[in-house]
């Protein structure tokens, strides 16, 4: 293809996906900090402290003690996070099991007496705006995909970019920045360089970025292939009428797959497991391993392991986008980096749109601008 | 690391004009999976290897001016 082709695929993908660029780069500055933001706003609980080894009481009292905070509502999951949250289990419950994915309240009961610590605001303030807006749009799963959509054509934009990149830079040197000829020429060098030293982390930005739209479809596709198998001799029978022990499920699963530790466990008929099962997701220690979650399925009403299994390549994919896209796998110095670097994303996505605003109305004049490195004739003022 | 290599007027091959952004990216590269695969050391190679990109970004926005 020749420079003119990939101007047009450049511009094009570019115009329509900008500005809901932008929108990502900007919500997604704040979101690199939040479990920070959220820290400092108070609006997380600590657990009091306890001598280190008092001892974890039952999940079924913690179950019993949302029940109580929240009657009439059902659990549908229950969540662990020991880095950040020690010693508390965050209960997510609904009006019923099938009610949609994010209709849930939360009730974060501390794990070692079983008292109620807070009943967080799952749907309010700026910070879950922001998220909103990052994540779907407020438009559910449709928004998810569109946005996901915009990813794609991102990493189209950014793969053009560096092509056109090439009879940019025939006759420059790496770096040139013509500050003093014209604004337009300062601005077109800046998007060449800043487009071009951030490819490869931009690209893995928006990759993952879109792999992660597709979370429910893989949650989807992982339910009617592996569950389904693990759970087939389960099929045909009713739902049952009585569930068991939750404790008695965590220590089946804890049995089961020694060296890891509890992540969430999903409640018989959750979106997460069957009718028939407590579904206890298991993760390891390593950086790596602390992001693969694998299920062990537990009879609900016998306590019994029925099966546990590693996930499918394609749930591992989408498990390994999430910090890859979040930056919050190296400490606070990695999550700086990730917001300079979106900085840096902004202004090649703010000098790109101004350099197609300043364009002039012909394809001819950018084209030319590009094969001579931007010394095309009306350049120099 | 890249100013040696002629005057402006010559035509840079493609390995000439990639050399600097293909270097950039291995390191970002390695920088971005890194800390995935360790902690400790293993983090501060991230910290590195993404930092790289940022200072050339600040180094030839301000740190030049026309050659």
């Amino acid at each position: 293809m020749n420079v003119k082709l990939w101007f047009l695929v450049h511009k094009w993908t570019s115009i329509i996906c900008t500005a809901f660029l932008l929108l990502l780069c900007i919500t997604g500055l704040p979101l690199i900090f939040s479990e920070e933001i959220e820290h400092e706003l108070g609006d997380q609980v600590t657990a009091p402290p306890m001598p280190e080894d008092t001892p974890h009481t039952s999940l079924d009292r913690v179950a019993e003690a949302a029940r109580a905070q929240r009657p009439g509502e059902h659990i549908r999951f229950m969540f662990w996070d020991n880095d950040h949250h020690p010693n508390q289990v965050l209960v997510l419950m609904a009006e019923s099991m099938d009610a949609p994915p994010d209709a849930n309240s939360g009730v974060v009961v501390d794990s070692r007496t079983a008292l109620v610590l807070d009943e967080p605001k799952l749907d309010e303030g700026l910070m879950y705006i922001l998220f909103k807006l990052h994540v779907d749009l407020f438009a559910g799963l449709p928004g998810m995909l569109f946005l996901g959509f915009m990813g794609l054509l991102f990493a189209v934009a950014v793969i053009s970019g560096v092509v056109l990149y090439t009879p940019f830079m025939r006759k420059l040197d790496f770096g040139t920045v013509r500050k003093h000829r014209s604004t337009r020429l300062k601005w077109l060098d800046l998007h060449n360089l800043l487009g071009v030293v951030t490819l490869v982390w931009a690209l893995v930005v928006g990759v993952t970025g879109t792999i992660n739209t597709l979370s429910q479809i893989v949650v989807a596709i992982w339910q009617q292939d592996q569950m389904a198998e693990m759970t087939a001799a389960y099929q045909d029978l009713p739902p049952p009428q009585q569930i068991g022990s939750v404790q008695r499920a965590r220590e089946a699963a804890l049995a089961a797959v020694p060296d890891m530790n509890l992540s969430l466990i999903a409640w018989p008929g959750s979106q997460f497991s069957s009718p028939h099962h407590y579904t206890v997701f298991l993760h390891g220690n390593t950086p790596v391993t602390s992001r693969l979650l694998q299920p062990a399925l537990v009879d609900a009403v016998t306590g019994e392991l029925t099966d546990t299994r590693e996930m499918p390549w394609y749930v591992k994919t989408l498990f390994l986008s999430q910090p890859l896209h979040f930056g919050d796998y190296g400490g606070m110095p990695l999550k700086i980096i990730w917001a300079l670097l979106d900085i840096i994303t902004i202004i090649v996505l703010g000098s790109g749109l101004y350099l197609w605003l300043g364009r002039g109305s012909t394809v001819s004049r950018p084209v030319d601008e590009i094969e001579s490195g931007g010394l095309a004739e009306g350049n120099i003022t | 690391m890249n100013n040696t290599v002629g005057s402006s007027s010559q035509r840079r091959s493609l390995w000439q004009i990639f050399r600097t952004p293909f270097w950039v990216g291995v390191l970002s590269a390695v920088g971005l999976v890194s800390a995935l695969l360790g902690d400790g050391w293993m983090d501060a190679v991230s910290w590195i290897g993404l930092a790289i990109p940022v200072v050339l970004c600040a180094r030839y926005t301000w740190g030049r001016t026309d050659s």
